[in-house]
């Protein structure tokens, strides 16, 4: 048994992102069939580009209390065909975090978590992931059937120009032990840092919470790609969101672009974005560990750069 | 009411890994351990709730070799009830240690069991959840914020680009966030009281499961940066870098 069953998210009604990346991670690890399910109130835009980016099957579970995140049900429907297949692949998004693990109990099989490479290693899926917040590398190999939860972006989706069918699975009968309201959705409807493309961090340098104006600033100078994060010790000073937070007690990122202002590089912090593609670095203190990891550094003074670079940014872009 | 907290000892977040003799594991030379950060939430909320309540009893619980009673010990000075240590050996897959979990936990009589979001040092992010299906008990992870009334928890929680809220029935399950509260120091007064807190010592072999360790490793280095100059004359060349060399602008 070789096939290989991927649960994409939805929501609204809709397709999340990342279900082209997901059905590449598991065309990996198989010559065999890739089915998505897909769980949902209602028709879902989008099913029907599945099959170029690699689905053989469209499994559409239809239930009204699939209208919001319903993890019983889908938990109950996942597992009541995963027999079928060599393993479930989730996407290591919030939702697929709480997810997967519950999909493994009722299949009574293991889950590797926040996996950013897999393989097959004879019978066995070998896969990697980041431990001690990517202070280290664990590879593991699932022995039996079990569950993947795949990091988003850790396999860029192809094409495959598979013919995508549509089926329909049964619901099981399942309990609604928890009731999930809709998403509200961020006041600012900032990007979260997790999901950026740029990421602008703020640290103790900045000296006031309110000069975090400067780093919102030079975000909205990347025009809608950016967010701004923090370290921890501005989060636990109350400055920042906690969800803001990136580091070993915060978010793990792994932007295209990171700059670090005014922060220091404590090793927490250096945990949650060493695998950002490039890093840059504003600091007062030419010493500060941060350099140690940065491509690029600017020491100075972080009041006069990152006015100057979110001028130079905006006047870049314009181009 | 009853309220559990699942407890891991883990490596302090400044620890600076070493990989052990054998490349599975870290080298524990000189390394400090602590009570997990995100498990401090859980004590935390349940202390609150109790306090609130004005009733009830809480209880950690912890599985590991005999050193986690240390961390038990932590957990009662900063003012649980009593400790439970399931004296084992973890295994490498997270399953078989929600079992042990759940196996103890289940006819506890429990209104609420509690657990950090995630253990800092294996970033498992699974122990609760496994422990509520097994157990057959409503679940939400990585809650930032929870309201108890009326045998119903009200819970909150992050999510891609917005905020989901859901509610459900006691007894619950749920795994803590940052966020969800201000954790309290142990006092001296809870030190000293600690001391003379219950803890029952369970012996339990947790099954082997269906994952293996082949390694643990270092990630690749960084190649070294550079510092393209100093002050705001520098972003031109910072610029240069990023949009011609880099390509990320």
């Amino acid at each position: 048994m070789t096939d290989i069953l991927v649960v994409l998210e939805v929501r609204d009604g809709a397709l999340r992102k990342g279900a082209g990346e997901l059905l590449a991670a598991a065309r990996r690890i198989t010559d065999g069939s890739v089915d998505a399910l897909v769980c949902s109130a209602g028709a879902v835009n989008g099913l029907d580009a599945l099959g170029a980016v690699g689905a053989d099957r469209v499994l559409t579970a239809l239930h009204p209390d699939f209208a919001t995140y319903c993890p019983d049900g889908i938990a109950a429907t996942a597992a009541s065909i995963a027999s079928s297949y060599r393993a479930v692949l989730v996407a290591a998004t919030a939702t697929g975090k709480d997810l997967g693990p519950r999909i493994a109990a009722r299949m009574n099989a293991p889950c590797a978590m926040d996996v950013t490479s897999l393989d097959m290693n004879g019978n066995a899926i070998r896969v990697v992931r980041p431990v001690y917040a990517g202070k280290a590398l664990q590879t593991l190999d699932v022995s039996s059937s079990g569950v993947i939860v795949v990091r988003p972006g850790a396999y860029p989706a192809g094409q495959h120009g598979r013919p995508g069918a549509t089926a329909a699975v049964n619901v099981p009968s399942f309990t609604r032990r928890l009731e999930v309201a809709a998403v509200r959705k961020s006041d600012k409807g900032a990007l979260d840092v997790a999901e950026a493309r740029v990421v602008i961090s703020g640290g103790r340098g900045l000296g006031d919470p309110k000069n975090f104006a400067l780093l919102d600033e030079l975000a909205a100078a990347f025009g809608g790609e950016a967010a701004v994060g923090a370290s921890r010790a501005v989060v636990d000073a109350g400055w920042a969101e906690h969800g803001a937070q990136v580091g070993q007690t915060g978010k793990t990122v792994a932007p295209e672009l990171y700059i670090a202002v005014g922060i220091s590089g404590a090793i927490q912090h250096l945990a949650g974005m060493r695998t950002a593609k490039v890093i840059v670095a504003i600091n007062r203190d030419k010493d500060a560990p941060i350099f140690k990891v940065a491509d690029y550094g600017i020491v100075g003074d972080l009041f006069e750069v990152v006015p100057a670079l979110t001028a130079a940014v905006k006047q870049a872009r314009a181009h | 009411m009853k309220i559990a907290v699942c407890l891991r000892r883990v490596p302090d977040t400044t620890t600076k890994i070493v990989v052990a003799a054998g490349g599975k594991s870290i080298d524990e030379a000189g390394v400090k351990f602590v009570a997990n950060p995100y498990d401090e939430y859980a004590l935390e909320a349940a202390l609150a709730l109790k306090d609130a309540a004005g009733s009830g009893e809480t209880t950690v619980v912890a599985l590991g070799g005999d050193i986690v009673q240390e961390t038990l010990r932590t957990a009662l000075a900063m003012g649980i009830d009593r400790a439970v240590h399931l004296q084992g050996t973890p295994s490498a897959d997270g399953l078989a240690n929600a079992r042990v979990l759940a196996d103890h936990l289940r006819g506890g009589g429990y209104d609420l069991i509690l657990c950090g979001k995630l253990a800092v040092d294996d970033y498992g992010q699974q122990t609760g959840a496994m422990i509520a299906e097994l157990l057959e008990l409503p679940c939400a992870t990585a809650i930032t914020r929870l309201d108890v009334a009326y045998g119903r928890a009200s819970v909150e929680r992050e999510v891609e680009g917005g905020v989901e809220a859901a509610s459900c029935a006691l007894p619950a399950v749920f795994s803590c966030d940052k966020g969800l509260n201000n954790p309290r120091l142990p006092s001296l007064k809870g030190i000293m009281a600690a001391k003379k807190k219950p803890l029952e010592v369970i012996a339990v072999t947790p099954d082997a499961g269906g994952v293996t360790v082949v390694a643990l490793a270092l990630p690749p280095e960084r190649a070294p940066g550079k510092i393209v100059g100093e002050g705001a004359a520098a972003v031109p060349a910072l610029m240069q870098a990023l949009t011609s060399d880099a390509k990320v602008i």
